[in-house]
C-alpha cells in the first residue's frame, strides 16, 4: 500500500459538512470572521453543488414564519412543533430558528431562487408553515453563496471527516479534526480553534423496505451517514434525544413526498375499503392525550392510526390522488389550462425533489387523476431537522435560553469549541432546509465568537495524528492481505466488505430495535439481544476491507452509522415509556409516562473507556 | 432509478479535468473505466436517482432504468436543464409522453454578491441574538424575544 501523504491545514473555524447548514454556517461566519481576517475552512466529502439532502432539489420550503405578513409568530411554532414532538422540545432552539428563519429565506429569493407568488406578492402557502419553490436548483444556489462568501480556496471538497481532534491538554476542548480524500491516498488534518458538526443525519441504519438493486431508493439522502452524530459522540459530546426517529408515510417504492397532496390538494388517505384511516382510528387519540386531543395530530399519532388499520387487515392504504384531482378539476370548471397548471404543479412536486416517484408512475402507466397511489410508512431514519429530534445537546442562546440550557455559545456542545447546526443538534425539530441553513447562521456567528474569546486554540496531539492515519487506511491493508486466501469473490474467512456489514448492522437494527419488518416494536430484552449482536459485530469491524478508495469511504460511512446504531438502542433501552407510538413502541412500557419521562434523555460515551453513560435532563418550557 | 451511461455518446469528458458526472454524484458512484475511456455507476444499489450526473453530462450520455425490483421496464424520464429552467420528458410505458417545464433560478449564474449591502461586521455585536443582513432580510424590524 501507498503511504498515505499528509496535509496540514490551519484555520480558525472548521466546518465539516457542506449541505444546508453546513453552507448556512460557511455564509454567517464568513461575515462575523472577517474584521480580524479569520479564516473559515468548509470541507465536504462530495461536491457541495450537490451533497448533503437538499443535492436533488426541493418543491417547498417547509420552515417559513411569514413575520413580515403578519402570518405567524416565532410562539405559534414552537407550540407546532412542541406538539407533533409530543410535548419534548427545546423552546429555546425552536424559537431561535423561527425568529431567524424568515431573513434567511427572503435571502434565497433575492439570491434567485424562483418562488410561487401570490397576487399581492406573497409566497404560496402549501400548508401553515410551507411555501411553494421551483427548487430544481436549491443546493446550486446555495452552494454559489457559500464559496463565495469564505472564497473557492477554503473549500475542501471529496474529503470524508472521520474524527475531531482534542486539545493535547485538555480532553474537554477541539484541537482539530482529521479526514482522508475518497480519490487519493492522503490525510487531512485541519487545525481548527473551533469546529461546527454539519455532516448530516443517518440513513440505512435500519433495513428499508427496498430490497437488491432498489436498496438506494430510501426516503433521504443514502449519503447522510450520520456523521454529524459519530462526530459529536466520539469527541465526547452529550447527545440528546437519540431514542428518538424519523418515520413517515411516503408513496409506496418511490417515496415520492405527500406533503402538497395532504395540505395543498387537500387529498386524503383511505384503506382499501374507502374508509377514512383518521375517522375510523379517532378514538386511539384519547390514549395519548394530552397530545391525542391537540391540533395538529402529532406525525407519530398519524403513523398509529395506520398502523392500527393495517394490523386490522385493510390494507392497502391509498393516497386519493384520484379523488382530490377530480375535485379540484371541477373547482375550476374543467378549465383546460387550469387543469392543466395543476397537473404541472403536481409533477412538478416529484420532479423537483424525487424524480423517482415521477418515473415509477409513468412504468406503471399512473394518472395520478384517475388511480390513487398507495403509502406505506417509512423505515426509521435518524435526523434532527425534520419530525424528529436527534442530536447534540447544545447551549442555547444567551437571550432565550435558561440557564440549565446556556453555556456560553448557541448551538455549542458539551466539547468546547464544537458547535453542531441542521440534523446535528438534538431537541429541536421541523427546521428542515430552511431552518437548517438557519441553524447553521447561528453556529457560525457562535463559532466566530469562541475564536475572538479563545484566540489561542487547541494542540494537535502528533501520535495521536499517527495512529489515526494508520487506522484510516488499514481496510486496504486489510484486503492486500486476505485476498489472496480465497481464490475469487467477496466469501473470505478473514475479511467482509463494507456492504456485507452494513447489511448485517441493518437486520440487527431492524429485527431488535422496532424496525419496519417488526413492526416497530421492541422491548427490553429483545433490545439488550441486540446489544450483544452489535458488539460482535463491532468486534469484526476491523475485518472490513477496502479494495480502492471508493470501499474505504463505505467502511468509514459504516462506523459513522454504528455509532448511530447504539446511541439509538441504548437510549430506546433507557427511555422506559412509549412516548412516540407510530415512530416506536415498547412493548414492555407501552404508555406515555408523563410523570416519569417527560424529560430530555442524553448520552456521554467515553471513548477511552468504551463506555456510554445515559441521564435524564429536564424540560423547561418559555411558551405557554 | 440507477444510472447507465451509453458508451456511444460517453467520452469520457476528454475535454475536462475529470468526468463531469464523477466529479458531481454526491454518493462518489460515478466514476472512469480507464480502459474503456468512459464513465459507469459502480455501485448501483446505492443510487438515489438524484439526476445530478444526468443533468451535468455535457454528451447527455447518462439514463435511469428502473430499479430492477420494483420498477416495470419502458419508462423514461429525461431533464434538458438550462441556465434559468428545466424541461422535463415523461415517457410512459404505454408510449405516452409528457412535457412539463420548470424555471430554475430568477438571476444569473455567478451573480450572488454575499453580505452586499450589509453594514461592515462589528466583532462588538458578535454576541449580540441575530444575525447579518437582518435590516435587510428579515422583514420585521425587531428580532423577536419570547414575551414574559
Amino acid at each position: 500500500m501507498i503511504e498515505p501523504e499528509v496535509e496540514v491545514v490551519e484555520c480558525d473555524v472548521l466546518i465539516c459538512g457542506g449541505g444546508m447548514s453546513g453552507c448556512g454556517a460557511a455564509y454567517e461566519a464568513a461575515y462575523w470572521a472577517k474584521p480580524k481576517g479569520l479564516r473559515v475552512v468548509l470541507v465536504e466529502k462530495a461536491a457541495v453543488e450537490r451533497s448533503g439532502a437538499v443535492a436533488m432539489g426541493l418543491s417547498a420550503i417547509n420552515c417559513y414564519m411569514g413575520m413580515k405578513w403578519g402570518e405567524n409568530q416565532p410562539e405559534d411554532f414552537v407550540r407546532y412543533v412542541r406538539q407533533d414532538l409530543m410535548g419534548l422540545c427545546r423552546e429555546d432552539l425552536v424559537y431561535d430558528i423561527a425568529r431567524n428563519v424568515d431573513s434567511t429565506v427572503h435571502m434565497f429569493e433575492d439570491w434567485g431562487l424562483p418562488f410561487f407568488k401570490e397576487p399581492d406578492g406573497r409566497y404560496k402557502r402549501e400548508g401553515r408553515w410551507q411555501v411553494m419553490i421551483h427548487g430544481e436548483s436549491y443546493k446550486p444556489i446555495v452552494a454559489e453563496a457559500a464559496k463565495k462568501a469564505v472564497g473557492e480556496r477554503n473549500i475542501y471538497e471529496r474529503i470524508f471527516m472521520s474524527h475531531i481532534l482534542l486539545d493535547k491538554d485538555d480532553p474537554g476542548k477541539v484541537a482539530g479534526a482529521i479526514g482522508f480524500s475518497v480519490r487519493d491516498p492522503k490525510i487531512y488534518v485541519f487545525k481548527a480553534k473551533a469546529i461546527i458538526s454539519a455532516a448530516g443525519g443517518a440513513t440505512q441504519v435500519f433495513r428499508p423496505h427496498s430490497v437488491g438493486e432498489g436498496l438506494g431508493r430510501i426516503w433521504y439522502a443514502p449519503w447522510n451517514t450520520g456523521s454529524a452524530y459519530k462526530l459529536s459522540i466520539t469527541a465526547g459530546a452529550e447527545m440528546t434525544q437519540m431514542e428518538h426517529r424519523l418515520v413517515v408515510a411516503r408513496f409506496k417504492d418511490g417515496y415520492g413526498p405527500v406533503g402538497m397532496w395532504f395540505l395543498l390538494f387537500k387529498a386524503v388517505l383511505k384503506n382499501a375499503y374507502g374508509e377514512l384511516v383518521e375517522e375510523k382510528w379517532a378514538d386511539l387519540l384519547k390514549e395519548w392525550l394530552p397530545y391525542g386531543d391537540g391540533k395538529p395530530i402529532p406525525t407519530p399519532l398519524r403513523n398509529h392510526q395506520m398502523i392500527r388499520d393495517h394490523l386490522a387487515g385493510n390494507g392497502p392504504h391509498y393516497l386519493r390522488t384520484d379523488e382530490a384531482l377530480q375535485k379540484l378539476f371541477q373547482d375550476v370548471q374543467n378549465d383546460p389550462r387550469k387543469m392543466r397548471e395543476i397537473e404541472s404543479d403536481a409533477w412538478e412536486d416529484f420532479l423537483d425533489m424525487t424524480m423517482s416517484q415521477a418515473l415509477l408512475w409513468a412504468s406503471e402507466n399512473i394518472d395520478p387523476a384517475k388511480t390513487p397511489s398507495e403509502v406505506v410508512l417509512t423505515e426509521p431514519y435518524l435526523m434532527g431537522s425534520h419530525a424528529s429530534a436527534t442530536g447534540a445537546w447544545v447551549s442555547g442562546p444567551e437571550d432565550l435560553a435558561p440557564k440549565e440550557y446556556f453555556w456560553g455559545y448557541n448551538r455549542m456542545t458539551t466539547v468546547n469549541g464544537l458547535f453542531a447546526a441542521g440534523d446535528g443538534v438534538g431537541g429541536s425539530a421541523h427546521k428542515f432546509s430552511s431552518g437548517s441553513y438557519t441553524e447553521g447562521r447561528l453556529a457560525g456567528k457562535a463559532a466566530v465568537a469562541y475564536v475572538y474569546d479563545n484566540p489561542e486554540g487547541g494542540s494537535v496531539e502528533q501520535d495521536k495524528v499517527e495512529a489515526l492515519k494508520k487506522e484510516l487506511f488499514a481496510p486496504m491493508e486489510v484486503y492486500e492481505k486476505t485476498r489472496g486466501l480465497v481464490t475469487r469473490g467477496d466469501v473470505n474467512p478473514e475479511a467482509l466488505t463494507p456492504k456485507q456489514t452494513l447489511l448485517r448492522l441493518q437486520k440487527i437494527m431492524d429485527e431488535y430495535c422496532a424496525g419496519q419488518g417488526s413492526g416497530y416494536i421492541t422491548n427490553g430484552p429483545t433490545l439488550k439481544r441486540g446489544l450483544e449482536l452489535l458488539e460482535m459485530l463491532k468486534e469484526d469491524l476491523p475485518h472490513m476491507a477496502a479494495r480502492d478508495h471508493h470501499e474505504l469511504l463505505r467502511v468509514w460511512e459504516v462506523w459513522d452509522r454504528i455509532y448511530c446504531a447504539e446511541a439509538h438502542m441504548r437510549h430506546v433501552l433507557f427511555r422506559e415509556e412509549t412516548r412516540w407510538p407510530g415512530y416506536y413502541y415498547r412493548g414492555d412500557f407501552p404508555k406515555l409516562d408523563e410523570a416519569n419521562w417527560k424529560c430530555f434523555t442524553t448520552s456521554r460515551y467515553d471513548a477511552a473507556k468504551k463506555e456510554w453513560t445515559l441521564s435524564k435532563k429536564p424540560y423547561i418550557s418559555l411558551i405557554p | 432509478m440507477p444510472t447507465f451511461v451509453h458508451p456511444d455518446k460517453c467520452d469520457g469528458c476528454q475535454a475536462l479535468d475529470r468526468p463531469a458526472c464523477m466529479y458531481i454524484c454526491p454518493n462518489d458512484l460515478m466514476v472512469l473505466d480507464k480502459s474503456l475511456g468512459k464513465a459507469w455507476n459502480q455501485e448501483p444499489d446505492q443510487c438515489w436517482e438524484c439526476y445530478a450526473c444526468v443533468k451535468t453530462c455535457p454528451q447527455t450520455a447518462i439514463e435511469m432504468r428502473g430499479y430492477g425490483d420494483v420498477v416495470p421496464l419502458g419508462a423514461g424520464l429525461a431533464p434538458l436543464r438550462g441556465t434559468d429552467s428545466i424541461i422535463w420528458t415523461v415517457k410512459f410505458r404505454n408510449s405516452q409522453t409528457k412535457r412539463f417545464r420548470f424555471p430554475i433560478r430568477t438571476t444569473p449564474w455567478g451573480s450572488i454578491e454575499p453580505h452586499q449591502g450589509f453594514q461592515e461586521a462589528s466583532p462588538d455585536e458578535v454576541k449580540k441574538a441575530g444575525l447579518c443582513g437582518q435590516q435587510k432580510y428579515l422583514g420585521v424590524p425587531e428580532l423577536p424575544v419570547v414575551k414574559h
